[in-house]
């Protein structure tokens, strides 16, 4: 895959169809990938990798060059696609300035479980097949692919591509998904346990503003928790109120907007499970305004702002749910 | 009535055009609500966003509770038909995190339903009364 | 040296909380290490670090610095600071505990700041030696020597015992403290495991990376590097690394209105932010780039330049791991240090 993902930027580059290509290099690991930006075939032939690590969507990277005058070609994984026909939805990002081809994804691996799990002394982790193994200073282990995959690849919701120029490799469908269990179990909580629950996981909270700025959905130039001029500006969470608001506030301006990439649990250094949050809302509106899934095509309309005289009225929470 | 027992603050925000007229003539016809309610007039029900709710709960609310004109009846037509989304989903979402649902309240009141305004009102100071001091959405910075 | 057989700290760490508090690194929900006051029954973490550095200890993420009560026309003056009671901190790494030597020649240096000052006074820092270091460490670097970690107390863990010799006055102090659970011993253990530790040190995979490329002076030389476009290209401009950083020190001071006074605080600040060093005109770095070569040039060249060839990494490797881009200091080093040496 990825040899024919080279090819195929190589050839674009030299027919200057595109000036540069927005893929995935390796750092110090091989665990460790960076979204990297490649103007030319040799850094390509250096540098380009795609496998089961590369989990940065890079939809949001193609922000920064929509400007140029000349296209800017970008690999995207089909959960990565969503995010993008969602951005294009939005006129956050000129289409005609992109060339997208779409790929496969198998699966992504989440270090974090193998290190969760005490791997320690990483030297190398290989992923082929059903197998994952790990050579680590202290001794190997080989996983199955399965049990360290990223949660968000666990619950996929779809292999099917939304939006691309060209595909490479096989087209996939929409997947049935039970990403909404842990929503589930969560509201089959008490209300002591479940603010007990999201107490113990936002207090971990740094206000580092990771998962504010991966996400594809929060495009916003400026942030009103940036703006001292806003009144609530936060640099950080003087009080837990504060960890609440920006959490509720977050996710509430992403609600019907987030495909549900699950960029912001991945970038969390505090490991806090932000999309149970997004995934609140995505199974609330599915339940109360139909089914939807934003970034499905370009031009629908998201359903915070739209409605049907029918709507249920807002007791319906307190008279408990759907 | 003893000096310690519990009086909550509540934030009312009513629209323009319906419920903060409705709150007028609940006052001109001398119908009794309490006056732990307090009153911000928005233009439209619509204007509330959920950093108001949070905000107000920040800055002490015991309970929160928005006023609009029935739907069908907005002076702009489509305002409160959005303001009823939005406020679902953000009520939703504060049940999800532990905060008891009592606490938020959407309530439709025409500039005629006067005696509606009071009865809502002093329904919803009851309620709130009954659940006590706001703990989970409070900002211990703002207590005096 | 001294000497505990390792099912006997518990032991030691509720005769610590009898006098003063402790706190270890025990294991948070979701898979990460966190230092946590220590409670009956609570378990150390076996992980090589906690996710956060041990600098929020004496340099919180947020801290009331003045209060302002407003009543009518009056304005009272409230100084919030209260005489910190003494705490003990277990388990610190070598690197973490380089840390506070950094910190302290930010805050400790005239004009002092008296908040940090308080809280160090009165914290004791029991250093705990590492014999499994992971991939991302590269204490090494900045000559830390992990196997003989700074700190009041050092410590020592092996299979069955764990190892105690104090290196300060504060530290003989706590010795005496629990003096009743502890015996005299050889360190013969221990220098078994300083050397094992020291074999693998020399295995991981930054063992070779030199700090020598770096230092005071050096600002003309990489400030106008290229290769800075290159290496901040993918950077969100998020405050993980900053945030995770043991020696990263700035801070911004905000009013928060309380709707009856101000609370004046102070919290932590990323350079890595579009409002850092707000002033009037606005950030004077304008674009990412210029962000995220301030952050390096100030650990590799801007800080050693002002305190004695000092540097303000300890190569602990959080910024490593958190990244979300991954996207690092070792990269970075890498990268400039290779632009060097041709």
């Amino acid at each position: 895959m990825q040899e024919v993902m080279k090819k195929r930027a190589k050839e674009l580059l030299a027919s200057g169809e595109v000036t540069r290509v927005i893929g995935w290099k390796k750092n110090e690991f091989d665990y460790d990938i960076t979204p990297a930006v490649f103007e030319t075939a040799e850094a390509i032939d250096r540098d380009f990798v795609y496998d089961d690590f590369c989990g940065p969507n890079l939809s949001k990277f193609t922000f920064q060059h929509q400007k140029n005058d000349t296209k800017t070609l970008v690999f995207l994984k089909p959960c990565d696609t969503y995010s993008m026909t969602q951005m294009v939805t939005e006129h956050r990002v000129n289409r005609d300035a992109l060339y997208i081809i779409g790929i496969p994804c198998f699966g992504k691996i989440d270090i974090e479980k193998i290190k969760a799990d005490g791997m320690t002394g990483i030297l190398s982790v290989t992923s082929e097949g059903a197998d994952v193994k790990v050579h680590t200073l202290y001794g190997d282990k080989t996983y199955v692919k399965i049990d360290v995959m990223a949660e968000r690849c666990l619950a996929c919701k779809s292999k099917y591509h939304t939006i691309y120029d060209e595909l490479i490799g096989e087209e996939g469908e929409v997947m049935e998904t039970d990403r909404f269990d842990q929503v589930k179990e969560l509201e089959a909580m008490t209300p002591d346990q479940r603010f007990e629950f999201w107490r113990g996981e936002l207090s971990r909270c740094i206000r580092c503003n990771a998962c504010r700025n991966a996400c594809p959905a929060c495009t916003c130039e400026s942030c009103v928790f940036d703006n001292p001029e806003s009144g609530i500006a936060q640099k950080a969470a003087a009080d837990s109120f504060e960890e609440n608001m920006f959490h509720i506030i977050r996710a509430f301006h992403v609600a019907g907007r987030c495909t549900d990439c699950g960029e912001c649990s991945r970038v969390c250094p505090q490991h806090i499970p932000l999309h149970l949050l997004n995934r609140k809302f995505i199974s609330d509106i599915n339940g109360y305004y139909g089914e939807y899934q934003a970034g499905e095509e370009v031009g629908q309309r998201a359903p915070l702002v739209n409605f049907t005289k029918e709507d249920v009225e807002p007791d319906v929470v307190a008279k408990g749910g759907k | 009535m003893s000096m310690n027992e519990f009086k909550p603050k509540i934030v009312a925000f009513c629209c323009n055009w319906c419920s903060y007229a409705g709150a007028d003539l609940a006052g001109t016809n001398r119908l009794n609500y309490p006056a732990d309610v307090k009153i911000i007039r928005v233009p439209c029900s619509c204007r509330v966003n959920p950093m108001f709710i949070l905000r107000a709960f920040q800055r002490g609310a015991d309970g929160v509770i928005l006023c609009g004109c029935h739907p069908g009846d907005c002076h702009y037509t489509t305002g409160n038909y959005y303001a009823r989304r939005r406020m679902t989903m953000l009520f939703s979402m504060l049940d999800y995190l532990g905060i008891e649902k009592e606490r938020t309240r959407v309530e439709w009141v025409s500039a005629a339903e006067g005696a509606k305004f009071a009865a809502v009102m002093n329904d919803f100071v009851k309620t709130v009364t009954e659940l006590g001091e706001n703990k989970r959405l409070e900002d211990l910075r703002c207590k005096k | 040296m001294y000497r505990i057989p390792r099912e006997k700290l518990d032991q030691l760490f509720a005769l610590t909380a009898e006098k003063e508090t402790l706190y270890i690194p025990t294991d948070a929900t979701s898979g990460i290490a966190q230092f946590k006051k220590w409670n009956e029954g609570m378990k150390m973490s076996e992980k090589l670090k906690t996710s956060r550095s041990a600098k929020d200890f004496f340099f919180p993420q947020t801290e009331a610095l003045v209060n302002f009560k407003i009543s009518g026309k009056k304005i009272d003056i409230i100084d919030p600071r209260e005489e910190c009671e003494d705490f003990v901190i277990f388990g610190v790494r070598a690197c973490d505990a380089k840390s506070f030597e950094i910190l302290d020649s930010v805050f400790l240096v005239d004009p002092v700041d008296t908040y940090y000052k308080n809280r160090r006074e009165h914290g004791t820092i029991v250093t705990l030696a590492c014999s499994r270091p992971s991939e991302s460490c590269f204490c090494t670097t900045f000559d830390i020597d992990p196997t003989e970690p700074a700190g009041d107390v050092s410590a020592w863990m092996t299979d069955d015992s764990v190892y105690f010799k104090a290196n300060t006055e504060k530290g003989e102090k706590y010795i005496a403290l629990v003096s009743s659970l502890l015996e005299e011993t050889d360190g013969a253990d221990v220098d078994a495991q300083k050397v094992a530790t020291k074999e693998i040190l020399g295995k991981l995979p930054f063992a070779n990376l030199k700090k020598d490329a770096f230092g005071g002076g050096k600002t003309e030389q990489y400030f106008g590097s290229p290769k800075w476009a290159e290496l901040s290209e993918a950077c969100l401009g998020c405050g993980t690394c900053t945030f995770v950083c043991p020696t990263c020190q700035c801070y911004d001071i905000r009013d928060f209105d309380t709707g009856h006074g101000i609370n004046r605080f102070r919290c932590w600040d990323s350079c890595m932010y579009s409002d850092f060093t707000k002033m009037a005109h606005g950030n004077p770095r304008l674009s990412q780039k210029e962000r995220f070569r301030q952050r390096f040039m100030h650990k590799l060249v801007y800080y050693p330049e002002n305190h004695d060839e000092v540097f303000a990494c300890v190569g602990c490797g959080r910024c490593v791991e958190k990244c979300p881009i991954s996207m690092n200091i070792v990269k970075v080093m890498k990268t400039l240090g290779e632009e060097e040496a041709k």
